[in-house]
């Protein structure tokens, strides 16, 4: 993992929600769910319906078994894993690849 | 374009005006009115003695008038017809020409020609005039006599009585409501209201009526018999008589006894000319009530058209509650008809009457008369109307349970042409219709349809088709609140509330599947602060919470927040209002005053709002709740203090009740205001409760709302004092929280409720359930238990971490660019922001 990045300290990630890191002007929202393999997620920030930068401040959960978050401005769902929008295919994230490794959360390439 | 004058603006012919307008037909409307207000609802006039004003009786106003492009005058009655010129000509000298000329006068009350019967205190019921005139001799009165024992004699009487008089009603025939009631159900109908104290004299033929000398009252009735009577009012309720005068004038025919003659499409002698409502005579009779007179409304206007519908006459079935009792009169409730046999149910001691009257074979209802208990006439009503075959033992539609189960008459059984709803006029079949174009839920149907809206009698048979139907789509309604549980909002209630359960992880395993989601999360935290009251940013708490509720602020479209303090009551001192400017002009907020008497801030990032709280709870604010499923505002008056007119302290009661509810979580946000008088200044009567100040305490409202689907709040309690009115409202939260679904306002949480108001009466004042106490307990401590979110917030640093955009960086997002509007910040639309961005660069 040489060109690995380290994002934030697992210490500033919340269980079962969302924060949100800056990396070279792009915002990427982290979700940590402690309770599933792999435990931590991360998608772009930015809401291409709503049209600001909020996903990391939106609720987790799962739609039929699809882990998701729902946008707190106009609550469509994006796919943790693939970044669909569930309500409108023509939508979707970014998603980078994440892992904890010695307490810290690093971006993966 | 057609040119068509209505004369008369009263409640048919405002129906008609409303018809025509909605029609296809180009018609250019003009409406004159004698009275000086636009029409209202003569039916519940006398709730206007129990807290309604003018206002509330209100069907239009001129404003609305206007928007639907009819030219309306009133104050200002027609004089004359002249149909050589097809002319008509008003009081003050308007002229008017029309092609389609429409009577809808209506009738005036009818006074017995008595000697004496134009004494001052000798006064009429019909029009909103009429009841100042009561009010006014009401005031200097101890005892009010009603002359007139029919229906109409009977709502008087009733509004002499909430007036706090001592009632007496004089009816000239042997029995009350002769009309509607055989003899053994007026028998029965007396005794009832003789119980709750009205005096009523029967047989009773006045000749004279004097200015009484020995002062036992202002006025002496005499009667035939001999006997008199002492009185310092007389209220003439004894009949109608119809405004035919212009119609005679003009040489229309009419009928012997009164009344335009009109053809079964409405139209008088004169074919350009249309009779409608009280003032026409149709097949020799006077259709007394509103719905027939909505019928010919109806048959009228689809004259003009292509398309013209007849009116046949109409049923004159009518359920009604005269001074707090049930009574339905069906069909042939005399039992004229020819071989008719009878069926009598009557019982002394719990005051009920039934009869039936039923066709020489048995087969068919051809009447019915109900008294003490109408909860039959639904099912009979339908019966008659749709002359469904009887069941064997037709007693047993109206036998006390013990002695046999009714068949009840299934909803499956109506025909599609059944009339639900006689007030709107709505058929099974549209209902069934409503629900194949989308209605999915009882409150669907009735704001699609009207139905149940009007009187209100047919909510229980309306209810039971929508399950039904709805049940026979396999269309399950399903009331999950999602794909995690498989319970009711109100079911989860029950579940974390018995099981104790105290985090969302508990109640998912224990009761549901997956990982829950938006919908049942912010649903379970609501709960779970109703319930326990925690604070909402505990970490277990911390993942159920919608954003606003996390940043205990509401989320903007760009992604900023809006700040909004708790201004109890809109009552803010001097400096903290300085407080409030110094705060948005140091973080560069935008600046509004709401409707809930607040100010809210717009614009603060995420990071900013823990300073711009800690100067605001500094200077003595709480959090407003504003991003909350929870209590807005408490909207309020200045109340006796400042005000000419208040009659009480609204001020200081809507700053305790703000106080008392603040922080509490509900189902949907919940509004309320307190109004110092009837002026209703504060528009209490808008709000989820609304309190309105009367000479003896307080009236309670509850179950209105503004918003996409206004609603007026329903009269729930009167002249309260303060520890009552606190009691009921407690109670009304509580079982609202308790019971309602997610984001269900108050208004369609009682809609949905079976039984409604009533039920809803039932349980919070005369405590049904048994449960009052628990309810003003759980409250108690709710309210004990309060903190303001915002000051433990900034208290507590491990909470304030969540508050930043980065937790990498300190950078800001710069997305969020404001630009200056009218000398404030406001989102820059994305063009602006690009425009800005480039100039940077
Ligand atoms: C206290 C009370 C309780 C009632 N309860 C019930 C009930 O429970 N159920 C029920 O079905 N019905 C009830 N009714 C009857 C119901 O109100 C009437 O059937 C209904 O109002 C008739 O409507 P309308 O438009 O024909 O007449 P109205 O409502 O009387 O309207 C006629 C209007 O025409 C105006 N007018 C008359 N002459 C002229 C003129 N020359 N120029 C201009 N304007 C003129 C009058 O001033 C009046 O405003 C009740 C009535 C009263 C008074």
């Amino acid at each position: 993992m040489n060109n690995s990045v380290i994002l934030c300290q697992q210490a500033d990630l919340i269980p079962n929600s969302g924060i949100c890191v800056q990396v070279q002007g792009e915002q990427i929202a982290l979700f940590y769910l402690p309770q599933e393999n792999p435990q931590v997620y991360a998608i772009g920030n930015w809401d291409p319906i709503g049209k600001a930068n909020v996903l990391s401040r939106g609720i987790v959960g799962d739609l039929n078994t699809r882990l998701v978050v729902a946008s707190p401005l106009y609550k469509q769902h994006f796919d943790l894993v693939n970044g669909e929008c569930l309500e409108d295919a023509d939508f979707c994230v970014p998603i980078y690849a994440v892992a904890i490794v010695a307490d810290q959360v690093l971006l993966t390439q | 374009m057609i040119n068509v004058v209505v004369i008369g603006n009263g409640m048919v012919g405002h129906h008609y005006v409303e018809q025509l307008a909605a029609a296809e037909v180009e018609a250019h409307i003009t409406v004159i009115g004698g009275e000086p207000r636009p029409a209202y609802d003569r039916v519940h006039l006398s709730e206007f003695f129990s807290g309604r004003t003018a206002k509330d009786l209100a069907l239009t106003t001129r404003e609305h008038y206007a928007e639907i492009g009819v030219d309306a005058y009133f104050g200002d009655p027609v004089i004359s017809i002249d149909r050589d010129e097809k002319k008509v000509r008003t009081e003050s000298g308007r002229e008017f020409t029309y092609e389609k000329l429409v009577l809808a006068t209506g009738s005036y009350p009818f006074v017995p020609p008595v000697k004496g019967n134009d004494h001052k205190p000798c006064v009429v019921y019909r029009t909103i005039d009429d009841l100042g005139n009561i009010q006014a001799q009401a005031k200097e009165a101890k005892v009010g006599v009603v002359v007139g024992g029919g229906l109409l004699g009977l709502e008087a009487a009733n509004a002499v009585q909430n007036l706090g008089l001592e009632t007496h009603v004089v009816e000239f025939a042997p029995g009350l409501m002769g009309v509607q009631l055989d003899a053994g159900g007026s028998a029965m109908l007396r005794r009832k209201i003789e119980a709750i104290g009205v005096y009523v004299h029967t047989s009773k033929a006045t000749e004279v009526i004097e200015e009484s000398e020995n002062g036992a009252g202002r006025l002496l009735m005499k009667f035939a018999d001999g006997g008199s009577l002492p009185t310092d009012m007389i209220v003439f309720s004894a009949g109608i008589r119809p405004f035919d005068q212009l119609a005679r004038d003009c040489g229309l025919k009419v009928g012997e006894r009164g009344g335009i003659d009109i053809d079964y499409h409405c139209r008088t002698s004169d074919s350009d000319i249309f009779a409608i409502g009280e003032c026409a005579l149709f097949g020799g009779r006077i259709y007394g009530l509103v719905a027939p007179g909505y019928r010919m409304a109806e048959a009228a206007v689809s004259q003009l058209g292509d398309d013209p519908i007849a009116f046949h006459g109409a049923d004159m079935s009518t359920k009604l509650k005269l001074l707090g009792v049930d009574v339905g009169s069906i069909g042939d409730a005399h039992g004229k008809a020819e071989g008719s046999v009878a069926y009598t149910f009557s019982d002394e001691r719990i005051e009920v009457y039934k009869r039936l009257i039923v066709s020489a074979d048995g087969k068919k209802l051809l009447g019915a008369v109900l008294v003490g208990d109408c909860s039959d006439y639904d099912t009979l009503l339908q019966y008659f109307l749709n002359d469904i075959d009887l069941p064997a033992n037709p007693e047993s539609l109206v036998l006390p349970y013990s002695v046999g189960e009714a068949p009840s008459l299934g909803a499956a059984a109506l025909p599609a042409s059944a009339t639900i709803c006689s007030c709107h006029n709505v058929s099974k079949g549209d209902i069934v219709a409503s629900l194949d174009a989308g209605s999915c839920s009882l409150a669907d149907v009735k704001s699609e349809t009207k139905a149940a809206s009007g009187c209100g009698g047919c909510a229980a048979l309306l209810k039971s088709i929508v399950d039904h139907e709805m049940a026979a789509r396999g269309l399950e309604v399903n009331t999950s609140i999602c794909e995690h549980f498989a319970y009711t909002r109100q079911e989860l209630f029950h579940l974390i509330k018995v099981g104790c359960i105290k985090s969302f992880d508990v109640l998912l395993e224990k009761h549901g599947s997956g990982r829950g989601c938006d919908i049942c999360k912010p649903a379970a935290g609501s709960i779970l602060a109703s319930l326990w009251n925690d604070y909402v940013l505990k970490e277990k708490h911390v993942g159920l919470q919608d954003t606003n509720d996390t940043f205990l602020a509401n989320m903007q479209k760009n992604g900023t927040y809006s700040v909004v303090p708790r201004i109890a009551g809109g009552e803010v001192t001097p400096d903290k209002l300085i407080v409030l400017g110094q705060v948005a002009k140091k973080y560069n907020l935008y600046t509004k005053i709401t409707g809930g008497q607040r100010i809210d801030l717009f614009g603060a990032r995420v990071q900013h709002l823990p300073a711009i709280w800690r100067e605001l709870v500094d200077a003595g604010f709480e959090t407003g709740h504003a991003y909350g499923k929870a209590l807005r505002t408490v909207k309020s008056c200045v109340g006796s203090t400042w005000c000419r007119y208040g009659v009480q302290d609204s001020m200081a009661m809507a700053i305790y009740v703000e106080n008392r509810y603040k922080g509490l979580r509900s189902p949907h946000k919940f509004k309320s205001a307190v109004s110092g008088c009837t002026r209703e200044c504060a528009e209490a009567q808008s709000k989820d409760f609304g309190i309105i100040a009367t000479e003896n305490g307080w009236n309670l409202f509850v179950g209105g709302n503004g918003g996409m689907k206004p609603r007026h709040a329903d009269l729930f309690a009167t002249d309260l004092d303060d520890e009552t009115l606190i009691k009921y409202i407690d109670r009304f939260l509580m079982f609202y929280v308790r019971t309602a679904d997610r984001l269900q306002r108050t208004s369609v949480w009682m809609d949905n409720l079976e039984g409604g108001l009533d039920y809803l009466r039932a349980v919070v004042i005369e405590d049904s359930l048994g449960i009052a106490r628990e309810l003003e307990e759980q409250m108690n401590s709710i309210a004990g238990s309060y903190q303001c979110e915002w000051k433990t917030t900034i208290e507590d640093p491990e909470r304030l971490k969540r508050f930043t955009e980065f937790v990498n960086t300190d950078a800001e997002d710069d997305h969020v660019v404001f630009v200056q509007e009218r000398q404030q910040p406001r989102p820059a639309t994305e063009d602006e922001r690009l425009q800005l961005l480039a100039i940077e660069v």
